[in-house]
């Protein structure tokens, strides 16, 4: 892994974090599977694009970024809870419309950033080196991010919605209305997900319609890499270690793509199998050591 | 004799300095976006290309396996290799490395060369297409909508109605229409459309082109390819003849296409790539689209639906099914 790579890898673990926190308040805080999210990184991406191609700022299209990002949250969770649609099939739903969507947005499958102002450049003008500017902006946005919903979490509203997702049942005979709870959690999740779409786009000078295959995939792997390396034991430490496992996650696919052993190097279409077992390895780690220590 | 000794050594000398220069190896890493039949024969053409320029080269070929996050790692890892010069296959593969070539620091500034990119301007790669400026040309996929028409007229002179079958969701096909609308007005035809959103309607829509045209030509668009054969077995039926923008369509029923060899597109981007590797300033080559295009015909089908082919185009052809 070269030092570029590194830095790469801890970036895109930083600004797909802001992503894996959204997928752990879904999966973990309220029990809800919710796949709408393959859809709503690109919306965040879309809106963010389209807003600064036509000139706005574009730390302001961020904010359209995860209102948009909300509102594909609520749906999924009104379909949910009011019409009682499955959890995964509302998200799948949702997600299928978001594809049609994403393109009308974006008057097409891809918009190019390349060129245009974006949000690192306000960094490179305080004199932050260009390379290092996005690693510095998405540690700003994951930190906060991660700050603000643990605050949030811990506010009366907050503790309402952790015991939605623990035990809805003496929740709802407390008073608290649960569908009101789902639909504003899965909507801040999906608002954080289009927040996370709208900085990679800017990172990587587009958007398109293609870049949310895969994202489920990526934030659930990176939820269970945190939560069995650096365990769950209080909110603050979850959030803490699903961010940390998005880094991890990403450092695997730079080591797998830098791999080479001797004079054997792999097939460039190997890339995937490489990356799940170097992820295997760092899952099956701690639990060795515990075996270890114990003996 | 003392003059032929140092001829000689020169001579020796020269020959030496020759064959160091032949073994120079470079290096040269690949950002391909994902494993599909073109784009892997862009790669394979892209190093036979620059084999067949006697060119060494050592090559690192990484695959983001369609995942565009991957493919801005990738980005990254290419700059890490520091190699003579990066190459990306496929637009969004292009898009992430033109973003990282623009943030490194200068000691790290490689040139970047495209291919399979089909428009490289509203891609955000290049501002001019004649003269890039930056770091960054390559080669384009572009339809060369102008001879696809030619051909359509070299088949059927008398044209006066050319019906267009094609999905309005993809970018691609929106982008041909316009083009074909234009040049229908040029060329003297008169263009009609006719839309499909899936594979399930296209049936009726290329029977609503029935009676109204003469032809029909279809883009290169999925959804309409992907149900082809629904628009052949209208056009047998009532002696429409169906061209295409894409030469397997020709195999599978199509009267005549004219198409895009992914092969010879990456030779093409090998030769470009050379030229870069020799000393060239990507800012001073132009973007180059395909060059020689292959032109198959379908003869059986020709006859079903009441086209002959002409001489000159026969002879033309690449591939004649019969």
């Amino acid at each position: 892994m070269t030092y570029y790579a590194a830095i790469g890898a801890v970036e895109q673990g930083l600004v797909y974090g802001i992503m894996v926190i959204g997928v752990y308040l879904t999966f973990r805080i309220l029990d809800f599977p919710d796949l709408t999210v393959d859809g709503s990184l690109p919306l965040g991406a879309a809106i963010s694009a389209v807003a600064i191609t036509s000139g706005i700022n574009p730390y302001l299209s961020l904010l359209f970024a995860v209102m948009g990002g909300f509102l594909a949250g609520m749906v999924t969770a009104i379909l949910n809870t009011k019409f009682k649609i499955l959890h995964l099939l509302a998200s799948i739903l949702t997600m299928i419309a978001l594809y049609s969507i994403n393109i009308r947005i974006m008057s097409g499958p891809n918009v190019a950033l390349l060129g245009t102002d974006t949000v690192f450049d306000a960094v490179t003008a305080l004199g932050v080196p260009s390379h290092y500017s996005s690693l510095l902006v998405f540690a700003v946005f994951s930190i906060c991010s991660l700050a603000l919903l643990v605050w949030f979490l811990s506010t009366e509203l907050g503790q309402a919605m952790l015991a939605t997702g623990d035990n809805p049942k003496m929740v709802t005979s407390l008073g608290v209305n649960t569908h009101a709870m789902i639909i504003l959690g899965v909507g801040m999740s999906n608002g954080l997900v289009a927040l996370s779409g709208a900085l990679v786009t800017q990172n990587q000078g587009a958007a398109d319609v293609g870049m949310g295959i895969g994202t489920i995939i990526a934030g659930l792997a990176s939820v269970i890499i945190g939560e069995t390396v650096f365990g769950s034991r209080s909110i603050l430490r979850a959030f803490i270690a699903a961010l940390l496992g998005s880094i991890i996650y990403r450092l695997a696919i730079a080591f797998a793509l830098g791999l080479e052993i001797g004079d054997f190097s792999f097939n460039p279409s190997d890339l995937n199998l490489i990356t799940a077992l170097i992820v295997v390895a760092a899952l099956i780690f701690p639990n060795i050591k515990s075996r270890l220590i114990r003996h | 004799m003392k003059k032929m000794v140092l001829a000689a050594i020169l001579l020796c000398w020269a020959g030496c300095l020759g064959i160091a220069q032949a073994e120079k190896t470079y290096h040269v890493s690949v950002n391909q976006f994902v494993e599909h039949p073109a784009l892997d024969a862009v790669l394979k053409g892209l190093q036979d290309g620059l084999n067949e320029q006697g060119l060494t080269v050592e090559y690192k070929i990484h695959n983001a396996q369609a995942n565009m996050g991957t493919a801005t790692q990738i980005a990254k890892q290419m700059i890490g290799e520091k190699p003579d010069l990066l190459i990306a296959i496929a637009t969004p593969s292009a898009q992430a490395s033109a973003q990282a070539v623009s943030r490194v620091p200068d000691r790290l500034k490689r040139p970047l060369i495209f291919s399979a990119v089909t428009d490289p301007v509203a891609a955000g790669l290049v501002k001019d297409l004649q003269s890039p400026g930056g770091d960054i040309t390559g080669v384009s996929d572009q339809l060369p909508i102008k001879e696809h028409m030619g051909m359509v007229l070299a088949f059927l002179p008398d044209l006066k109605r050319l019906g267009v079958l094609y999905n309005g969701g993809e970018a691609n096909s929106k982008a041909t229409i316009a083009v074909i609308r234009e040049l229908g007005g040029t060329m003297g035809f008169e263009v009609v459309e006719a839309t499909a959103s899936r594979t399930a309607d296209v049936f009726q829509a290329a029977q609503s082109l029935a009676g109204r045209v003469d032809a029909v030509f279809i883009p290169t668009d999925n959804t309409i390819i992907a149900a082809l054969e629904s628009v052949i077995k209208v056009g047998i039926d009532r002696r429409m003849p169906v061209f295409a923008a894409d030469v397997d369509s020709v195999k599978r029923g199509a009267v005549a296409a004219m198409g895009f060899d992914y092969y010879k597109h990456g030779v093409q981007t090998g030769i470009m790539a050379a030229r870069v590797l020799r000393g060239e300033k990507p800012a001073d080559i132009p973007v180059e689209f395909q060059e020689e295009l292959e032109l198959h015909i379908n003869m059986k089908f020709a006859d079903k639906m009441g086209v002959v082919p002409p001489e000159e185009q026969l002879k033309k052809a690449n591939q004649v099914y019969r």
